[in-house]
């Protein structure tokens, strides 16, 4: 009987914790450590901000991130001025003026990042049919997150030999399907970093999964903060309360 | 004359109020006073964590429907818009969308626990049947919450569960073109689905509220299964079960703050964040895990109008169980048979769920078959035959006697196993 009963019990935690991973498609997609895993880990401000280079030189090129505000960035550490500067490098239109007429001026850090393309279409005519998604909530929005991000920038690789590429596509490891538009664009040393850290492509992958994870969840660290307190308040609470129930049940017996 | 109610309370001003309107004598009599059997486990504190996650549900919702906009152009942009600009607008967003799951899971554990104990028995038959009616509302209700972001499950998961109703011949497809207010899942869908995911909790409310009334008639089932026979077998409600049930409240509150602070997203599908698309299906459209035992049953039946009866009848089944089930002995721990049975069923609504959330083809449609053939035969032909055919266990005469005695084996299983029946 109470076999049965942990042998159900476990069952469940079993099946509960396994069953989001398991939809997933067979293959594995590898684990890295990133310092902002765990209930105490915290966005890599450093690595945030060596991976918004790589997104600003090298997937910016076609991917958008339309949700995205400049200010965001506070989060990884821009200063105001910084933030003014940077959104100032950037053209957005906005109008109309008195003329009735749209027109370009530089941006401001309450403006979001403007799109490569001016719609979907324009953007797959320049990609050979294939649309390069919104990067604002990637890291959301695939199974294994951050963690497929960085597979799938290092997954590139010569296909099989019993592999037919449809013209114009790439073998990705990881991706489902394998077929991908998207070429092989991480490149070692294809950026500078600022601050002198080798550009490996597993560096690159690393640090712009670690930005996409920012910009998907820009209050990620407050989040955990305010958990961690969260929880201790309640741990308290229910102690306390544990031992007032104790009390006033004792008087009964 | 008309008389005015003659009220207990000191309170000048609560007393004039309840003269006239006695809802303070009510309150008292009803929160108070209320006899609660002495021996009622932790389980039993899973009906007050459900009331309170309905609140909680409803203030959150009413703080992000301010925030919010139905119209499929901008609602997924909307509800980025609450994670990123409002303030605490994601915690608002992850209370709601985690409390749904946890609503879900105190409700689950409160039904096993009706089943476990026997509480849809006489004379709670009908407090059972409001049960069922409050499990259906939100069923429905979560359902269209969960369209509202408009991501791709949102989208795909209101396709296919609107799609369900044109099984039935006939009147089906024009059903389902009113339930859309059009020729397919679009902003006309979405619209009516945020009004009533708005109304609906309060109906829920409503009829919480019937739930409690028709419970306080009868009063609280307890382990034993048997009635309370006067005072010395049960506690007033307060201090003793409120403290109770606030103790485990809080335990509660724990799990869900784990969820809501450190995995978010966990009980969501990514494929949600992204944006609603019609020309593109997703791989495998699962719904929340809360109806995956249902989908199972769904899917599991090769015909599509089969399937459909199937599971609004794996639902229709718990309406009328209290004329299924002919034993008279309601606590399991008096029922060494059904006993086994019912971890057998506990099992079998994991597995359902399992195979509910893999791809309905070879071992796990197989395994469905099973679980759905098996959830049937539970409930239609082994109740009723167990009832006649097993002998119960030899029951104390009342709730006192095992309790202040310590008496025997039956005791000592009320203290050794609440917890892990949870």
């Amino acid at each position: 009987m109470r076999a049965l009963k942990t042998a159900i019990l476990s069952a469940a935690l079993a099946l509960g914790l396994a069953s989001p991973a398991l939809a997933s498609e067979a293959v594995h997609i590898p684990t890295q450590n990133w310092s902002h895993s765990g209930a105490f880990g915290t966005i890599d401000k450093a690595a945030a901000q060596r991976g918004f280079q790589v997104y600003k030189e090298v997937c910016a090129a076609c991917h958008s991130m339309r949700l995205v505000p400049f200010r965001t960035l506070a989060g990884i550490g821009f200063t105001e001025d910084e933030l003014k500067a940077l959104a100032a490098t950037y053209e957005v239109q906005d109008g109309p003026n008195d003329a009735g007429e749209m027109f370009m001026r530089p941006g401001i850090p309450a403006d979001r990042f403007p799109s490569p393309f001016p719609n979907d279409n324009a953007a797959r005519a320049a990609n050979n049919g294939a649309l390069p998604p919104d990067l604002s909530l990637i890291a959301k929005a695939r199974m294994g997150g951050e963690d497929y991000l960085y597979a799938f920038l290092t997954g590139f690789e010569e296909p099989p030999a019993d592999v037919n590429l449809m013209p114009g596509m790439n073998y990705n490891k990881y991706f489902p399907g394998h077929q991908v538009g998207m070429p092989n664009i991480l490149q070692d040393e294809g950026v500078q970093y600022a601050d002198g850290t080798k550009a490996t492509v597993q560096q690159q992958a690393k640090d712009v999964a670690t930005f996409l994870t920012f910009v998907a969840e820009p209050s990620l660290d407050q989040r955990k903060q305010m958990g961690v307190k969260v929880i201790l308040f309640l741990l308290v609470f229910a102690g306390l309360m544990y031992a007032t129930k104790r009390q006033m049940w004792a008087k009964l017996h | 004359m008309a008389q005015a109610h003659a009220s207990n309370f000191k309170n000048p001003v609560v007393k004039w109020i309840d003269s006239r309107l006695p809802i303070f004598t009510m309150m008292h009599h009803e929160y108070n006073e209320y006899p609660m059997p002495k021996n009622v486990n932790y389980l039993w504190a899973f009906g007050a964590i459900a009331g309170i996650m309905l609140v909680i549900m409803i203030a959150t919702g009413l703080v992000l429907a301010m925030q919010y906009a139905a119209n499929t152009t901008i609602a997924f942009d909307s509800v980025e818009r609450i994670m990123r600009d409002v303030n605490y607008g994601w915690l608002l967003r992850y209370v709601h969308a985690n409390g749904a799951s946890f609503f879900f899971i105190a409700v689950y554990i409160h039904m096993f626990r009706g089943l476990y104990y026997g509480s849809y028995k006489a004379p709670r038959e009908l407090l059972w049947i409001i049960g069922v009616v409050i499990f259906l509302l939100m069923m429905a209700t979560a359902f269209m919450g969960y369209v509202l972001p408009w991501g791709q499950m949102s989208f795909w998961g209101a396709t296919v569960i609107t799609n369900l109703f044109s099984a039935f011949p006939l009147i089906g497809d024009p059903i389902v073109t009113w339930l859309w207010g059009g020729f397919s899942v679009d902003n006309p869908t979405l619209n009516r689905f945020f009004a009533l995911h708005f109304l609906l909790p309060f109906v829920i409310f409503a009829v919480v509220i019937l739930h409690t009334a028709a419970l306080h008639v009868s009063g609280s089932n307890n382990p034993l299964g048997i009635d309370a026979k006067g005072p010395q077998d049960t506690v007033p409600f307060n201090p003793y079960v409120t403290i109770k049930d606030l103790f485990a409240t809080v335990v509660f509150m724990i799990v869900f703050a784990v969820f809501v602070f450190f995995m978010p997203n966990y009980l969501g599908h990514p494929d949600n964040y992204i944006p609603a698309n019609p020309l593109v299906t997703p791989a495998h459209i699962v719904p929340e895990w809360y109806f995956l035992p249902f989908y199972a049953i769904l899917r599991a039946i090769p015909d599509k109008l089969g399937g459909v009866l199937a599971m609004f009848g794996a639902i229709a089944v718990l309406v009328i169980l209290p004329w299924l089930d002919t034993s008279k002995v309601r606590s399991c721990k008096f029922r060494p048979i059904y006993r086994q049975f019912f971890w057998v069923l506990a099992l079998d609504a994991l597995v359902l769920g399992y195979a509910g959330s893999q791809p309905a083809e070879g071992t796990w449609l197989l395994i469905a078959q099973i679980g759905t053939a098996y959830y049937f035969f539970h409930f239609l032909i082994l109740l009723p035959i167990l009832g006649k055919l097993e002998r119960p266990l030899p029951m104390p005469a009342s709730i006192s006697e095992p309790v202040l005695k310590g008496g025997g084996r039956i005791a000592a299983g009320a203290h050794a196993k609440p917890m892990e029946k949870a």
